[in-house]
Formats: C-alpha cells, structure tokens, sequence
C-alpha cells in the first residue's frame, strides 16, 4: 500500500469517527476484499466469513474516533479480522480446526501427487499451501499476500517480531516438506 | 549432548535467511534490503532459497485471488446495522483532525521536502534579524524578533489582537500529538505551510498583546514546537 492511501485511509478514519456514511463506503469499497479473504482462510467458511466482514467494518464505525493512527488502517482491520474470526470458530465448537484443512472451501483442485503427475507444481504449491496449519496459513498469507512487514504482523498476531520471522521460516520449511511427501523435490531444504 | 546442540545451532536459520520472505514482498527496510541483497549476491545456496521463496510467494498471491470477493450481502448487512446505531454528533477535535491529516495527505513529499528547506531558511533570516536588533542595542522597551507586531509587547492593556500565530512543529511531531495540541488550545488550522509554519487561530476571541505574549511563550514551552509567532 502507498504512503498516499496509508494518508488517505486516516482521514476516511477521521471522518467515519463523525458519522459520515460516505467515508464509510469508500473504506468497505477498498479493503473488504482483503478482509474478505483473510478472514476466510481463516474460517473456511464463505457464510460466517461474510459475516465477519460485516462485524469487522462495523466495528471501525463504532470505534473510529479511537484509531490513533500508529498503525496502518489496513492493519487495523485485519487484527480486528483476525480476532473476529478466532471468536467465530471458538463459537462454531463442531469445527475442528486442524482436522478440517480446506474441506469448508470448496476446493476442486487435484492433490497435489495427481498435480504432480500432471507436472503441475504450482498447483500442488497451492494445494499444500491450504495444508499449513491455521498459524502457518496466516502467517504466509500476511506476508506474501497482504505485504504486511514483520512489525505489523506481530501487532496483527500478537506475538515477538522474532517470533514472527522464526514462525514464517518454519511455515515454509513444513511446505517444502508437504511438497516433497508429494513427490515435488525444490532445491530447499 | 553436544553433537545435538551443534545440530539444533546447525539448523537454526540465519537472521538473513528469515528475511527473505519480505525481500520478496517488497516490505523491507532500505538497511536490512540492502544487507539482503549483498548476501543474496555472495551466496548461491541462499540465492536458491530465495528462487523458491519467490515461486511460494506468487502462488500465495494466486490462491489468494481465487479466493473471489463476498457478495453484496455484506454491505447491506453492514449499512443496516450501521443505520441502527445510534446517531452521533461530530466531535471538533476530530474535524481538526480530519482536515489537518487531510492538508498533509494532499502535500506531495516534494512539497514538504520544500516546506521543510524554506523553514530552515526562514529560521536562519529570523537569526539574522535577532543578531541585527541586538547589534543596534536600541535602549527601547523589549521586542521580540518572534512577533511580527511593531510595538513591544507587553505593558499595552487594551489593544486587542487577532488570535492567530505561526507556528512551527518540530521535525518528530507525529499527527496525534498535533492534533492533541491543537485541542488543548482549541485552535485550528487556517492555513497551510508557508515557510515550514502553520497559521493557527486561537479561539473566536480577540486577544490583548498580553494574552497573546502569554499564548506564544505557553506555545513555545511545548515539547513539539520548535517555533512560535504571533501572525501577521
């Protein structure tokens, strides 16, 4: 994200802080996509995560005038994702969250051995991508996919930025390791 | 015992190494994307990892983007909570805030690249005229370079000002503490950057020279401001 829309996004802030209904839209019409997103891949869940984008953005209408500024407003919202959606699945008790890997997504991909076979290494990329644990999964989302830098992924998730490097580096060690059970060999480790 | 230690440091990544996902990522500092770099350039077995790093980088992006967008039952469930709250009234802090955060955002970093010279270079002319009026030793009441009135300051009950000041805010002034200022006096901002300063009004009150000395030196005792002077 630019310096300009980081800019930007504060006064949308400011303004929303004072009732105003247009800023709000604005706001929704640039990030709830991304918002969208992680929380998904979060939940696994298209309906809740719906849902959860909806509490997200209701939730910057109501503490608007509280945002201070330190940080970025897209990091911002995606701790209040984040958080948002650990609720959600604390509330859903029948999912279980590390034995339902990607099966709430509908998912029409082949295995990553059939996309092998089919020499397809991206797509077995992707397949094992949605095999990483849920902290793995959001840790390589909010930094390849959101470009969020190491401080602002430990204000997301809440731990050390040491924590978060060493985390992110064990998250791609265990792809390369689902990788290579599915038959794709990378040079790394 | 040993051998294991060895082998947990052995596996232990390098500090370099952990950063290769924000190398890739664009997300970097300049200091840290350079060192990166520089081993990026000495190292081929690094060089490798971070081949890999880039292709699990773009597919993250693709998966990512698969994902789709919600539908539009999101934002009209979000509206129709949003119109059962409770209607707010505007806070006049916040509309400092919005306006002030609004004057920078439109400022081009070449702007306040110039902004910031042309306050350097009106500090050293104000330095000037100090060293000019010291120079001439004139035995007449105290003036102040600081204030673009004529007559000294103090000691004119009566005559009433407009309460307004130029205002300079130091180099590490973030927005919030600004804002916080501007509250605590409950000023606002009547105009932008003209030689690295902010014209601020002070109230809706004419002030006496008096109030308007004590407002400077008040003003000028605050952490975030480097300078202040009444307006001309």
């Amino acid at each position: 994200m630019s310096a300009t829309q980081a800019a930007s996004d504060d006064v949308l802030i400011a303004r929303i802080a004072q009732g105003d209904r247009l800023a709000m839209q604005v706001l929704y019409g640039r990030h709830h996509v991304r918002v969208f997103r992680f929380g998904l891949r979060l939940v696994r869940d298209e309906q809740i995560a719906e849902d959860l984008i909806s509490e997200v953005f209701l939730d910057v209408w109501r503490q608007a005038g509280k945002f201070e500024g330190r940080s970025a407003v897209s990091t911002w919202l995606l701790a209040i994702t984040r958080f948002k959606a650990l609720s959600a699945l604390r509330r859903r008790k029948d999912v279980e969250l590390e034995d339902e890997a990607a099966n709430a997504i509908e998912d029409t991909s082949d295995d990553p051995e059939v996309a092998v076979q089919k020499k397809d290494t991206s797509a077995a990329l992707r397949k094992c991508l949605t095999a990483l644990s849920p902290e793995h999964q959001e840790i390589v989302d909010l930094v390849y996919y959101h470009e969020k830098s190491v401080e602002e992924v430990a204000e997301i998730v809440g731990i050390p930025e040491n924590t978060v490097k060493t985390r992110l580096f064990y998250a791609r060690k265990k792809l390369a390791e689902l990788l290579k059970a599915a038959g794709v060999e990378r040079g790394w480790p | 015992m040993m051998a294991t230690r060895k082998k947990i440091l052995e596996q232990e990544p390098s500090e370099i190494e952990m950063l290769l996902p924000w190398h890739a990522a664009g997300t970097l500092n300049a200091r840290d994307s350079r060192k990166v770099d520089e081993a990026l350039a000495r190292d081929a077995e690094l060089a490798r990892q971070y081949a890999v790093i880039r292709e699990e980088y773009a597919e993250t992006i693709h998966l990512n983007e698969s994902l789709g967008a919600p539908s539009a039952r999101a934002i009209q469930k979000l509206f129709a909570a949003i119109d059962a709250e409770p209607v707010r009234r505007p806070h006049a802090s916040l509309n400092v805030a919005a306006r002030f955060n609004g004057f920078f955002a439109k400022l081009s970093p070449r702007t306040l690249a110039w902004s910031a010279s042309l306050g350097a270079l009106a500090l050293l002319l104000q330095a000037g005229v100090i060293g000019v009026v010291l120079m001439n030793n004139r035995p007449a009441s105290f003036e102040t370079a600081s204030l673009s009135t004529n007559g000294p300051i103090t000691r004119e009950l009566g005559a009433a000002t407009l309460s307004r000041a130029l205002v300079r805010f130091s180099p590490d002034a973030r927005v919030a503490d600004i804002t916080a200022l501007l509250d605590k006096y409950q000023a606002s901002i009547v105009d932008g950057v003209k030689g690295g300063m902010f014209q601020l009004q002070f109230g809706n009150k004419a002030m006496t020279k008096d109030e308007v000395a004590s407002l400077l030196s008040r003003l000028q005792g605050e952490k975030i401001v480097s300078l202040a002077v009444a307006a001309p």
